[in-house]
């Protein structure tokens, strides 16, 4: 009784407390951004592990750095928030496909302000940082989609070599599809993630995102609705992100998925489980693969502070040094962007090299329609679905997204 | 309200006559000033939002308008491109599938279980909290494990129905049923809301009404239909119109679900405005679509307000 009473009598002077302190720390957490004017902010969806390269740039250049890491989804909707309260940080890392929308926004300052050039990267990298003539974003390392198999499945088929066109990925898919277990995986979920995961059978046919309504794209379309029927890919499919297609491969029942680089740590985990990759067949041999380009860009936002812009732009050219390349693609088990520190890498790391050739022809998703790229990802999942779901048949389903 | 009347008797006192237009001032004045904060609060919580809202929806507002602040005025066109879209029939009709479903189960489940727990049995009251755990769940976290049990492969339910030899049903992959498998879920969502406001309605229904009828013959059905009916009728339309209300604004169940497919086929006004809004970034659309459900949602709080203001009278 005692203790409670004093408790309670306690508690309204705990609460005035509290209300006191709740200015202080306000005024504490403004003062830190104003007065600490020195640190360069930089503002990230990565997690910790990549802070050892920004530690490592910011006594490249000799600024002290406040580092803020982001949820992968909410990282847009907080740009967009600072955009309209001029609180954008020094360095902001976006995912590729979302700089030209900033970029266009005019919220971004153009790189070669502060000397950073592309020179010697991959053509999609360049393509993917640059909006209207000038580069606005960089990337240090990259990745993109190709096809891990699991080796003990393939020898207990007696398939030998990976499958190099559509009708071998058939055939294999066909054959490894058994109780419990499909042949072949991927995401047609109906986000962007789908589109992405699509775009390499319809870039490598010749498909184009201007217009979906085409043959080219028609035939990539049918050929995973062909897989479906054959029951080579589960009807689930409609339903699986990238992580889902993984797990089913980690836990046996896909024999073939396709997926990107950053899977690679999740899949060591697994001793029993033996791998390796292959880059995404083409419908005819004399095709070349055209994978889309993942990976985060960094760019540096206008705020009003020139020698700010300037340190920060540094900072960025020091992240995309060959160094910071090779660190950051050994951290994220991505693909240096410059073509010369990649063959390096590929050479070091023979798990990641299929991943290597397929980003050296891979393709920007805003490469053709820059910040309208969204609006052709959205015609694109969804003419898949219509047609996996059977709605329509392929060529319909096509059309009337395109229409949309 | 009462504190009011009692400042405004005492305004009246004998010193009125010494400052008549103070007086005046203050009688007149007072008032306003108690509804003051509740005019603050509407005003900036729903007047400001509401108004912006409805502003959007004439602008071209992209991620562009954050950093340059320009949204030219398109006027109707955001408009007319959410109602001439395919997307727009699909839409509709599946919100008022959604909502039908979801209500009609949702209040017929629930009053039978309102009534079964009317008779006190042992554990009853336990058993009637535990029935209200989907509502302390937080949504995501039971659309997840609602997805996993409605997986098509592994999921628990098919398992379950496999053990009768029925094959493996295509619960959230097949779009004619995708709606009916996210209807199903929310059904489950909304029976402890249900069974809630019922059962007090119930306990309100006196006892002496059945122990009279019961002497003229009415018992089991008929005494249903001709007392407990009559006198939780207004409890009922109370449950439906909220019911309908809170079943038009359903997101997150069907996102976490679905994400409004298979092939958009569980995509409702309320998905597809969150979908043009804060995936595609078209916030003049997005806000366009939620005005149009704003709309719908209005009428039925009109005949909710006309219930509860019917009601006092009967």
């Amino acid at each position: 009784m005692r203790t409670a009473r004093r408790r309670r009598g306690r508690a309204p002077v705990v609460a005035v407390a509290a209300a006191a302190l709740v200015p202080l720390t306000l005024t504490g957490c403004g003062g830190s951004a104003a007065s600490d004017s020195a640190a360069l902010t930089i503002q990230d969806y990565y997690d910790d592990s990549h802070d050892p390269i920004y530690h490592a740039c910011a006594e490249t250049v000799g600024v002290p750095i406040a580092i803020n890491h982001v949820a992968g989804p909410g990282l847009i909707p907080k740009v967009l928030q600072q955009s309209s309260s001029r609180t954008l940080p020094d360095v902001l890392m976006l995912d590729n496909p979302d700089l030209q929308q900033i970029a266009a926004s005019g919220a971004l300052s153009p790189l070669d302000d502060y000397g950073v050039s592309a020179e010697g990267m991959v053509p999609a990298v360049v393509k993917a940082g640059t909006y209207d003539g000038r580069l606005y974003g960089i990337a240090p390392a990259v990745n993109t989609l190709s096809i891990f198999y699991n080796k003990d499945l393939f020898a207990a088929a007696g398939i030998t070599t990976p499958p190099r066109t559509w009708a071998e990925l058939r055939a294999a898919a066909e054959r490894l599809t058994g109780q419990d277990r499909y042949g072949f995986a991927m995401s047609n979920v109906n986000t962007y993630e789908g589109s992405w995961q699509f775009l390499p059978f319809m870039w490598g046919n010749g498909g184009s995102e201007q217009d979906i309504a085409t043959p080219e794209t028609e035939q990539a379309l049918r050929f995973l609705v062909d897989l479906q029927n054959d029951g080579s890919i589960s009807r689930s499919s409609i339903n699986w992100s990238q992580d889902d297609v993984i797990d089913q491969f980690v836990a046996g029942k896909a024999a073939m998925v396709v997926n990107g680089p950053w899977q690679i740590p999740t899949l060591k985990e697994h001793e029993e489980l033996h791998w390796a990759a292959f880059t995404i067949p083409t419908r005819a041999a004399t095709q070349t693969t055209v994978a889309p380009l993942g990976g985060e860009v960094y760019t540096v936002p206008r705020t009003d502070d020139q020698a700010r812009m300037r340190q920060a732009g540094r900072f960025v050219k020091c992240l995309a040094s060959p160094e910071m390349q090779l660190e950051s693609a050994r951290i994220r088990r991505n693909i240096p962007s410059d073509l010369k520190v990649a063959a390096e890498f590929a050479r070091s790391n023979e798990v990641i090299a299929p991943f290597v050739t397929a980003v050296r022809t891979a393709r920007a998703r805003t490469a053709i329609l820059g910040p309208d790229w969204p609006k052709a990802a959205t015609k694109i999942y969804s003419a898949v679905q219509t047609a996996l779901t059977g709605k329509d048949a392929p060529a319909e389903a096509l059309r009337q997204a395109q229409d949309q | 309200m009462t504190s009011a009347g009692i400042r405004l008797t005492s305004a009246r006192n004998p010193r009125d006559g010494a400052a008549p237009l103070r007086a005046r001032l203050v009688r007149r004045g007072t008032p306003w000033l108690f509804t003051l904060p509740a005019i603050v609060f509407v005003a900036v919580f729903f007047g400001y939002p509401v108004v912006q809202n409805i502003v959007m929806s004439f602008q071209e507002y992209t991620t562009s308008t954050f950093y340059s602040g320009h949204a030219p005025w398109v006027g109707l066109a955001n408009y007319a491109a959410t109602v001439s879209s395919t997307m727009f029939t699909t839409t509709m009709v599946n919100t008022a599938l959604f909502t039908i479903g979801s209500i009609s189960f949702q209040f017929a489940i629930g009053l039978a279980l309102a009534l079964f727990f009317r008779r006190n049995f042992p554990l009853s009251g336990f058993l009637r909290s535990l029935l209200l755990l989907p509502w302390l769940l937080p949504l995501i976290a039971s659309s997840a494990v609602w997805k996993w049990l409605l997986d098509q492969e592994s999921g628990a339910l098919n398992e379950f129905l496999g053990l009768f030899g029925v094959d493996p049903v295509p619960w959230l992959v097949d779009p004619t049923l995708a709606l009916a498998g996210v209807i199903g879920v929310n059904i489950w969502l909304g029976i402890p809301f249900n069974v809630a406001i019922l059962y007090s309605g119930l306990q309100g229904v006196p006892k002496e009404l059945y122990e009279a009828g019961s002497l003229d013959g009415a018992v089991g059905w008929k005494a249903f239909r001709h007392i407990t009916w009559p006198s939780i009728r207004s409890v009922v339309s109370v449950v439906l119109v909220l019911g309908v209300v809170y079943t038009l604004k359903v997101v997150d169940i069907i996102l976490g679900l679905t994400g409004g497919g298979p092939a958009n086929s569980t995509q409702t006004l309320a998905t597809n405005a969150y979908n043009k809004s804060f995936v595609e970034f078209d916030f003049g659309e997005g806000a366009a679509i939620s005005n149009i459900l704003i709309v719908v949602s209005l009428v039925f709080a009109m005949v909710y307000l006309s219930i509860s203001r019917r009601e006092p009278a009967a």
